[in-house]
């Protein structure tokens, strides 16, 4: 296992008392594997992996459980080896790449600047390992782009250059949240196109966000759905497309469109909102919005055993 | 994480509530209070020390511990040429400050002349506002022309250098005075040094208030008024002025602050309140030549408008926190 | 690019005509004033009054007196006072040029450093007591009038603590040319460039702190973080750098508007025979040929002072630089 997380909660000190964004999340991620966590916004899905990354910089903010990388304990590590360990061999992918790099500095400087932080190489090196990278991802003549500002660029090709600098230091374990969200339709599916052939070719497992259960279907090996910062359901990517358990995964799905076969008259949609996670209900967070609810969901469901997980007492939850 | 207890507010509500939590900024507004006041309370300070602080009492004897005392003194070291005016007592309705070199009352002064630095900061400030909100509302909202004369005229003043400006147009006024038509303003009228500072703020106030029109005649509910045929004025008055009012609060304390000081400086270099009228600046000025005798004269004002200028400063960070976190208005040049 | 600095430059010459003629009507056209009662000074006798207005035109339609105002300051440079008969202006503001320099560069250095280093360590200890006391303490600064806080330091340097060897260097008051006694140059205007930096460490300590604060919200810096940077590297390459460019803008526009006659005040106050002195001593003299004079080449010198930011601006941003 590369990366296990047991009993995460993060919770804030705000004016009207502590608000647990996170409650109890525990996962696993395989050497090479890519799983994939859904969720709508404020499900906990972005706050899952600042915590692995150690980027909740929140005064406020309080870290409880386990977040052990490749058996090292993450939570509570000094800043100095967690920093020595972002960009070297954990590394992360942001939403939108139009604000994910400094508008002043060149691309080339960017991705050099972080080659020279982790290893002692020269300046030489790290730029000529630049224009290779850049090279990689796809970038179209490499040696001129490294020169080019991040507002000189295309939506994709900024992209391009914030995956580029992600791989720079041939990580173990890649954070990618949302990275297609931000582009258009055409662009993402060369975005999902270029991470799955870099996943082969570098074997770095990753940790997928999205609120898009089409991208999922293309690239996650197993997905994890969440849910008002609890896990909901947790299965391989096809029984968990073919057979979902959970009231709220049904309902995720049937509120796309099928790729194949009849359009419905109308897609259906999930009644009501999210809730406020300062006032979250007794029992299961989704029952205030779940078509099944029945006496049983007073209580909180906990998830059943593996392989096809579900936090849900229709599927005999504990 | 706030939702739950601001929704049920209105956006003043909510602005007050913030504010009536900010320590820091209800201490400085109570500190301003004080002053304002105390400021106010000039002419029965005056008259219960029994002096006239606009008149010279060269020859004035006053009684401290049955020792008496003349205001003015001999000097009693060098070459004993002129006179001294007589030091800080320390007793409240007895020359608490000192006399100036005229003989008169430094404290009673004090008093009076925070009087007029109030009232001349409080009415340039809503000078200020008042057209600046104008020409910003017509500027931004009407566009084209309108905007084009408009907005050349505010570049012309904002590139002015604002003391420069100041000086060019006292030196006019105040010599003379001013007659249009009927009306006739005296040199040494109060209401000169309020246009002037008036006139001068214009452009830091406009400038904003135009560029927050301009983004509220693009939004949906403006575009849907005009769609509906909704007459400009009835717009204006409704839909935008409410929106920039926001803006215009916040620019209060610190127009305040900036005017202050604009006025005690321009009063400093004679070009603001006419003697014998006194204001923090004038009587700084009267204090430069006794500045290493008798230091009192001119620190006194100088601390008074720290302390009021602080206040208000502080006060208006706390006031822009609670009505527009996100704001970006800041001190201006000055 | 080159269209908008063309631009930029027709604006400027555009607001160098507002202001000569928004000058020209305050003190030819302010109605129910002889103007040239106001140039000869006071008491002036008739044969004077009769030499003003023939010297300016004041017989002739508004457009020849403006333009012979314009021409007397700026092509012949050869206005002269009436209240120093004979006394040629243009020559006299130039001469007090170099002072003004000196004064407003010195302080310029101080208030750089200062402010650089106050904005940076208040933002690295954001909401902790280093920045709540520095940012005070900029807020005291912004809220002192200069011209008092320089009397308050002659009071100090030159008066009660002139004997104690912590000020026992301090010269009289007065300006030294660099040229002939650097070291008494350099001496007399210490105390003159603090008094004048400290607005302006004050005011560009919290401007800077405050658009540190912002830039640190940004999703770059969060980038920067997931690259394993240290926290110093993230403030001073990226949260600062960014900040750099308001920071600068601002330095050019204060910077022009001191040079052109905001440093009135400290000049005043140290008796610093600048331009802002010049200006002061013919307000009090009122004559008014050397005030025009000064009020022009000043703003002038703002306005081109300004347009030069603007331009410089242009070709340091990249975004703008190549849009």
């Amino acid at each position: 296992m590369i990366l296990q997380v047991t009993d995460l909660r993060v919770s804030f000190r705000t004016e009207h008392g502590m608000v647990r964004v996170l409650d109890g999340v525990s996962f696993d991620v395989a050497e090479g594997e890519v799983l994939g966590i859904v969720g709508e916004s404020g499900s906990g899905k972005t706050m899952t992996v600042l915590a692995v990354m150690g980027l909740i910089t929140d005064p406020n903010a309080v870290i409880e459980g386990s977040i052990k990388f490749r058996g090292r304990e993450l939570v509570g590590l000094r800043p100095r080896e967690m920093r020595d360990l972002r960009g070297r061999e954990i590394a992360m992918i942001f939403q939108d790449p139009m604000t994910a790099l400094t508008p002043v500095y060149t691309i080339g400087w960017q991705i050099a600047e972080q080659i020279l932080t982790h290893e002692k190489v020269s300046k030489k090196a790290a730029w000529d390992r630049a224009i290779a990278l850049l090279a990689e991802v796809g970038i179209p003549r490499p040696e001129e782009a490294v020169h080019r500002y991040p507002h000189q660029l295309s939506g994709g090709m900024r992209q391009r250059a914030v995956i580029a600098m992600a791989l720079t230091c041939n990580p173990a374990l890649l954070v990618a949240d949302e990275p297609t969200t931000a582009l258009d339709v055409t662009v993402q599916a060369q975005i999902l196109d270029l991470l799955r052939k870099l996943q082969a070719t570098h074997g770095s497992a990753i940790v997928f966000i999205t609120h898009d259960l089409g991208v999922m279907a293309e690239l996650a090996d197993r997905i994890m759905v969440m849910y008002a910062g609890r896990i909901v359901e947790r299965a391989a990517r096809e029984p968990l497309f073919a057979d979902p358990q959970h009231p709220y995964t049904v309902a995720l799905l049937n509120s796309i469109p099928p790729l194949e076969g009849a359009r419905p008259h109308r897609l259906q949609t999930i009644a009501g909102a999210p809730p406020s996670l300062s006032n979250l209900p007794q029992g299961c967070a989704f029952g205030p919005r779940c078509p099944k609810r029945f006496a049983a969901c007073a209580a909180r469901p906990r998830l059943t055993l593996p392989p096809h997980e579900t936090a849900c007492f229709l599927t005999g939850a504990p | 994480m706030n939702t739950a207890a601001n929704i049920s507010r209105g956006p003043w509500a909510t602005a007050l509530h913030r504010l009536s939590r900010d320590r820091t900024a209800l201490v400085a507004l109570a500190f301003f209070v004080l002053i304002v006041l105390s400021c106010l309370s000039a002419p029965i300070y005056a008259w219960w020390a029994g002096v006239d602080p606009f008149k010279s009492t060269l020859d004035a004897v006053i009684t401290i511990d049955g020792v008496q005392h003349p205001v003015m003194e001999l000097p009693t070291t060098g070459l004993a040429l002129g006179y001294t005016p007589i030091g800080p007592t320390w007793r409240l309705g007895n020359y608490f400050l000192g006399a100036d070199n005229q003989g008169r009352d430094v404290m009673a002064r004090l008093l009076y002349g925070g009087l007029n630095s109030i009232v001349i900061a409080s009415a340039a400030t809503a000078f200020t506002l008042i057209f600046a909100t104008a020409f910003g509302l017509l500027a931004g909202f009407f566009g084209g022309v309108i905007d084009m004369v408009i907005s050349r005229i505010l570049d012309v003043l904002w590139a002015f250098p604002v003391y420069l400006l100041a000086i060019s147009l006292s030196i006019v006024l105040i010599t003379q005075g001013i007659s249009i038509g009927p009306i006739t303003i005296e040199s040494s009228s109060l209401a000169l040094p309020v246009f002037i500072i008036g006139v001068i703020y214009i452009p830091y106030v406009a400038r904003p208030v135009r560029g927050q029109v301009m983004a509220l005649r693009q939004s949906d509910f403006v575009m849907a008024a005009i769609g509906l045929g909704a007459p400009s004025g009835r717009i204006l008055w409704k839909d935008i002025l409410p929106n920039v009012s926001t803006t215009l609060i916040v620019f209060i304390p610190i127009m305040m602050a900036l005017n202050m000081l604009t006025e005690s400086a321009l009063s400093f270099l004679s070009i603001g309140v006419q003697p014998p009228a006194a204001s923090w600046g004038t009587i700084i000025q009267d204090g430069q030549t006794l500045l290493y005798t008798r230091p009192a004269v001119a620190l006194a004002p100088g601390i008074m408008i720290v302390i009021s200028v602080l206040s208000l400063n502080v006060f208006g960070d706390g006031l822009r926190d609670a009505l527009d976190p996100r704001s970006k208005i800041k001190l201006g040049r000055g | 690019m080159t269209y908008a600095i063309l631009q930029r430059l027709a604006q400027m010459l555009f607001v160098m005509f507002g202001i000569s003629l928004l000058v020209f009507l305050i003190f030819f056209g302010t109605p129910g004033v002889d103007p040239a009662a106001r140039i000869a000074g006071r008491n002036a006798s008739p044969e004077v009054l009769e030499a003003v207005r023939h010297s300016f035109g004041f017989d002739q339609p508004f457009y020849v007196q403006y333009l012979t105002m314009m021409k007397k300051i700026f092509v012949t440079g050869d206005l002269t006072s009436f209240v120093n008969r004979g006394w040629k202006v243009v020559p006299a503001v130039l001469d007090t040029i170099p002072v003004t320099l000196s004064l407003v560069f010195g302080a310029a250095v101080l208030w750089v450093v200062f402010s650089l280093i106050i904005g940076v360590v208040a933002a690295a200890f954001r909401d902790r007591w280093p920045d709540k006391l520095l940012m005070i303490l900029g807020l005291i600064g912004i809220s002192m009038p200069v011209y008092w806080l320089g009397e308050v330091m002659n009071l100090i340097t030159q008066s009660r603590f002139h004997d104690i060897w912590l000020f026992a260097w301090v010269p009289p008051l007065g300006y030294k040319e660099f040229g002939k006694d650097p070291e008494g140059w350099f001496l007399t205007l210490v105390i003159p460039w603090i008094t004048l930096s400290i607005l302006y460490i004050g005011l560009y300590g919290r401007v800077l702190r405050a658009s540190i604060t912002e830039a640190l919200q940004e999703d770059y810096i969060r980038t920067a973080r997931a690259k394993g940077l240290s926290e110093t590297r993230i403030l001073l390459r990226h949260a600062l750098r960014t900040s750099l460019i308001a920071f600068v803008t601002l330095f050019g526009l204060d910077f022009g508007a001191l040079v052109g006659g905001s440093a009135l005040l400290t000049e005043v106050v140290f008796g610093l025979q600048g331009v802002g002195k010049l200006t002061f001593d013919a307000l009090q003299n009122l004559d008014l040929p050397v005030i025009m004079t000064t009020v022009l080449y000043a703003s002038f010198f703002v306005v081109l002072a300004n347009a030069v930011v603007d331009v410089v601006y242009i070709l340091l941003d990249p975004r703008v630089r190549t849009s």
